[in-house]
């Protein structure tokens, strides 16, 4: 009999593979864990409308629980509740500053124009004094960075509520 | 009243995919790097809204026609994006003045989605309402940029709303379809959303030193398959994979 949390445990080993230092449990995007009749049901939950990385994770749950003798592996998306930021696990945060992704930081509403620019602190340097050069980076949930002390560019992970 | 969700739900979502597509047509072309991978983050956010829409709509229809039946063998009048949505990229003013006045639409329109009684339509508004915040931050941001900037960026972007304005009553084309749902809960009335539209759209341009045109041009006719003539160009395209080699998959 294999147990649920077993099934967590092994999901672990699932990487997001445009954040390969996350695992899809860091990363909050299992909603759910099932079996049933010898099968797996797993429900996740996509980051962004546009994620490619949706079909990846799907293909990766079904064959990393396959190589866990778990041979019915049924693979479910679902839109609501929507995913946020706030879904990352602690340990995930820090994994993404150890890996030089600036971990969100919460920000105030985003229809204030111009708002003060929240503090993002380096991942090279550790120093606050960043600035951002764009809202949007090199996937859907990042942001341009740059530090004014080490001169480094750098991803920051930003907030999705 | 399937037929009228079904109709409902391929108007928001060819408002995605259409949008989506232009954008996509700047990936390479971007005036600068960051503008290149802002606007086609925007495109793919807008891509993937289109393909849960899509995907919700070929449920409603069952009629064996999957999302990527609905998004690339439709022809032209099939099409049921507003008129604002198609116009051409131009230059970088005109391409971020479009987005502005559909981003200043969406974010009311998905807030008040939200709480449709449809479930899959609210669950697909919650979702695109987040990354649309983002759009909406950034486009807004530009108009100030561009039009409290040189005088050469002010009279360009200027000359963009000039242009685009006429095309955004389409985005509050009201009829039967709509009025039908709205009376179910499940589409929300334009009233509120245009008044939000309204005071988000004159508070930027104020900011921005900007004005509406004078005159009171509208050009509707897009949630009905009117179509200007840009739409053809942008199908033939978008289709043309399909079309050449059909049932191509990558
Ligand atoms: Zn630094």
């Amino acid at each position: 009999m294999v147990s649920l949390k077993s099934i967590w445990k092994f999901l672990e080993e699932v990487k997001d593979p445009e954040v390969p230092v996350l695992s899809i449990i860091d990363l909050g995007i299992v909603r759910e864990v099932l079996f049933v009749d010898q099968k797996a049901k797993i429900t996740i939950t996509p980051t962004y409308s546009g994620c490619p990385a949706m079909n990846h994770i799907e293909k990766d749950i079904s064959h990393v629980l396959n190589t866990k003798g778990i041979e019915f592996v049924e693979v479910e998306t679902v839109l609501s509740p929507a995913w946020t930021t706030d879904w990352i696990s602690e340990n995930g945060k820090k994994k993404l500053f150890e890996y030089g992704i600036a971990p969100p930081v919460d920000e105030p509403d985003k229809s204030i124009l111009f708002a003060k620019p929240i503090e993002i602190q380096c991942p090279q340097c550790y120093s606050k004094d960043t600035s951002m050069v764009s809202l949007f980076g090199s996937t859907s949930c990042k942001a341009q960075y740059k530090c004014n002390v080490c001169l480094e560019p750098f991803d920051y992970f930003k907030c999705l509520k | 009243m399937n037929n009228k969700l079904f109709e409902y739900t391929l108007r928001i979502a060819d408002d995605s995919l259409i949008l989506g597509q232009r954008l996509s047509e700047l990936c390479g072309h971007g005036p600068i790097l960051e503008e290149d991978i802002a606007l086609t983050n925007i495109s793919l956010d807008l891509i993937g809204q289109a393909t849960n829409l899509l995907e919700y709509a070929a449920s409603i229809e069952n009629k064996q026609r999957d999302a990527d039946k609905l998004a690339f063998l439709r022809v032209d009048k099939e099409y049921k994006n507003s008129l604002l949505v198609e116009q051409p990229n131009g230059d970088f003013g005109s391409t971020i003045v479009r987005q502005f006045l559909f981003d200043s639409f969406r974010r009311p329109f998905f807030e008040a989605l939200a709480s449709s009684t449809d479930e899959s339509l609210a669950a697909i508004a919650k979702k695109s309402l987040k990354e649309t915040k983002y759009h909406l931050k950034h486009s807004s941001e530009w108009v100030i940029r561009l039009g409290d900037g040189t005088s050469e960026s002010h009279q360009r972007v200027q000359k963009s709303i000039d242009v685009l304005w006429r095309y955004h009553s389409d985005l509050f084309y009201e009829d039967e379809v709509d009025l039908a749902l709205v009376s179910e809960n499940i589409a929300p009335s334009f009233k509120e959303i245009k008044k939000e539209f309204n005071q988000h759209v004159l508070a930027v341009l104020e900011e921005a030193t900007l004005k509406l045109p004078d005159n009171n041009w509208e050009f509707t006719g897009g949630r009905k398959g009117m179509h200007s003539e840009h739409l053809g160009h942008l199908l033939a395209e978008m289709q043309y994979m399909q079309r050449a080699y059909p049932n191509m998959e990558w």
